[in-house]
């Protein structure tokens, strides 16, 4: 019956605040061009096996360091040239995003699961368990950031997947020191005290009341998150710790073309475009968003 | 104040316990025997055995942390396995050149990030404004390594302006008393041997500032903007100072100092960063060292790098806090 009521008084213009901060999003010109270029990274990972002109793992001896098409010698069949062993680059290039995008996705998923899981748990029970899981987080923070991830895939050995676990691992931290405060604050407040009053239990009152509370500094986290995991899972992939032969990663990519970058600078150079544009589309959203959702983050 | 200090190195004892801690367990949890991790598959059993004796593996695993620690306390971080070096004699060696490249790399990213952040602060919303805060998103999303490779193609390559690896070209002579080579040039009054270095350390510098760089101008600029909406730069303004000195003696002064712990900061990422930097300029630093122990998976190397890595980070972000409390009057060091 209360609910009838309420909802008939219910302004329909009114909208959740979370909506009505991100539809700000949308005066935001450097926010939109980062979703943009997110968007059309995207949709080339997903449609990679239907855009890709060939197949990126393909070997060719007869297209051997082909030049992207608007040089002398180039051909519209490679658009931007080929690699040592013939393969397209632009083919490469687009499965490449599926590569950097998947990693990034699985080690910011999995900080941010871990991450808020120990921030809320920091948070709502404080003491003695708070002191701990935070002095923990202090210790991953202790090292420097890419130092932790290289030692850690230099023990579990050079892969993607545990090149992923250690991004995942040290960006732990970033989340859980964001989830906490955030539930430190929320805990003072009023619902909370309702919820408890009204018998509801901690993980009802943690995961149904206070964390959609803290959704705004998590989003931002989580999208510049994303940022600094493509960065890092190339840098990985660079030092050869990360994504093997012959995946097409850009980092990987990129360090094959080391020896190649006098007689073909392009093998070289569209992958770093390609890290450089798609950390870039993050981190514009990511800022977009803080101005958006958190003014207290703003640096 | 001193208490404050005092305190502080307090807190940092827990913290290097912890990151002993983790150093430790990375080698002992890891899946295997570390002996045989340590020597290799082709170790003999007698060898294996000795290994274990001697890194006490028969020992339960709080009892083999105590003997880390133990040593640990000595400053023995072992001996490298493949050249069976003191690890701790080559870290020392190779710090001088870390440092030099990282502290050059911070010269060049504050001096450019402060000047780019304080234009934009007072030009806001001008073209110089978006085009250097857009410059400054792309340089916090550049990945190094392949800025590095670009700077190589352009000024070594193609132009031959810089050199493009190393310390120190070939028939160049110096002789080394600190191992900072720029120190070492200036003491011996070698004035080729110090082009030389400067040559060779230009363009590693500038792919490490980078990020920092980036980092430091919105730092800045954001700073100088909150700062320069304050009643008092009005008040100075109103005096009749002119906009430079009220910029440069009134504002500048306090907006630097949120800054100072953001620079602070970026000297620890910087250390990791030089990893990259160093492997691709072959720069003989600590972070080339450590690739390479990575690559040879040189396990007591990789710890002893970490160990050193790690403390040195956690005392430089304690020092960022002391003077962060020294330069702002604001802040009660209770």
């Amino acid at each position: 019956m209360t609910t009838a009521t309420v909802n008939t008084h219910r302004d329909p213009r009114d909208r959740h605040p979370l909506l009505e901060q991100l539809s700000q999003l949308w005066r935001n010109k450097t926010a939109v061009l980062g979703l943009v270029i997110i968007t059309i990274f995207i949709s080339a990972a997903l449609s990679a096996p239907w855009i890709s002109p060939h197949n990126p793992i393909e070997t060719s001896l007869y297209d051997q360091l082909k030049p992207p098409v608007w040089h002398d010698k180039g051909t519209w069949a490679h658009i931007l040239g080929t690699d040592e062993l013939g393969r397209d680059l632009l083919s490469r290039i687009i499965y490449g995003a599926r590569v950097s995008l998947i990693v990034a996705v699985i080690s910011v998923g999995l900080a941010f699961t871990l991450g808020t899981l120990l921030g809320c748990i920091s948070g709502y029970y404080k003491g003695l368990i708070d002191g701990i899981i935070m002095r923990v987080m202090d210790m991953i923070l202790a090292f420097p950031y890419l130092l932790l991830a290289i030692v850690v895939v230099a023990y579990l050995g050079p892969s993607l997947q545990n090149a992923m676990m250690a991004i995942g691992i040290t960006y732990v931290p970033r989340f859980a020191r964001i989830v906490r405060g955030s539930v430190l604050e929320e805990c003072e407040k009023d619902y909370v005290i309702a919820a408890r009053a009204v018998g509801a239990n901690d993980g009802r009152i943690i995961f149904l009341s206070i964390l959609p509370n803290c959704l705004g500094p998590l989003i931002v986290q989580t999208t510049l998150s994303m940022a600094s995991a493509v960065l890092d899972a190339a840098a990985l992939s660079f030092l050869g710790l990360g994504a093997q032969p012959p995946t097409p990663e850009w980092g990987a990519m990129i360090a094959r073309s080391r020896s190649l970058i006098l007689r073909a600078s392009w093998v070289m150079t569209f992958p770093g475009v390609a890290i450089l544009l798609a950390v870039l589309g993050f981190n514009l959203l990511g800022d977009g968003l803080r101005d958006a959702l958190d003014p207290r983050l703003r640096d | 104040m001193l208490a404050y200090i005092a305190r502080r190195f307090l807190i940092l004892i827990p913290t290097l316990l912890g990151v002993s801690v983790i150093v430790f367990l990375l080698l002992h949890l890891t899946p295997g025997d570390p002996a045989e991790l340590l020597l290799g598959e082709r170790a003999t059993p007698d060898a294996l055995e000795q290994m274990r004796e001697h890194l006490g593996l028969n020992e339960p695993i709080h009892v083999q942390y105590g003997m880390f620690l133990k040593r640990l306390m000595k400053g023995d971080l072992g001996e490298t396995i493949w050249t069976r070096q003191k690890v701790w004699i080559e870290v020392k060696q190779r710090f001088p050149a870390t440092i030099e490249l990282s502290v050059a790399a911070l010269f060049i990213s504050c001096f450019f990030g402060i000047i780019l952040g304080i234009v934009s602060a007072t030009k806001q919303y001008s073209i110089f404004d978006y085009a250097s805060m857009l410059g400054a998103l792309a340089g916090v999303s550049m990945p190094i390594f392949w800025l590095a490779l670009v700077f190589m193609l352009i000024f070594s390559l193609n132009l031959g302006w810089l050199p493009m690896s190393g310390r120190l070209s070939v028939g160049v002579e110096l002789k080394t008393i600190t191992n900072f080579y720029i120190l070492d040039a200036v003491l011996t009054g070698n004035g080729k041997a110090l082009k030389d270095v400067l040559w060779h350390l230009i363009m590693p510098a500038v792919t490490l500032s980078t990020i920092p760089m980036a980092i430091v101008a919105r730092m800045t600029r954001s700073a100088m903007l909150d700062v320069l909406r304050q009643d008092y730069i009005k008040t100075a303004r109103a005096k009749g100072l002119s906009r430079v000195q009220v910029i440069f003696k009134h504002a500048l002064r306090n907006a630097l100092i949120p800054v100072v712990t953001t620079i602070g900061l970026q000297f620890g990422v910087m250390l990791g960063g030089a990893i990259l930097t160093e492997t691709i300029f072959a720069w003989p630093g600590v972070g080339k060292w450590m690739y390479d122990a990575v690559m040879q998976r040189d396990y007591m190397v990789i710890q002893g790098g970490v160990l050193f890595i790690a403390t040195l980070f956690v005392v430089i972000n304690l020092c960022v806090d002391v003077l962060y409390a020294v330069i702002n009057p604001r802040i009660s060091v209770r």
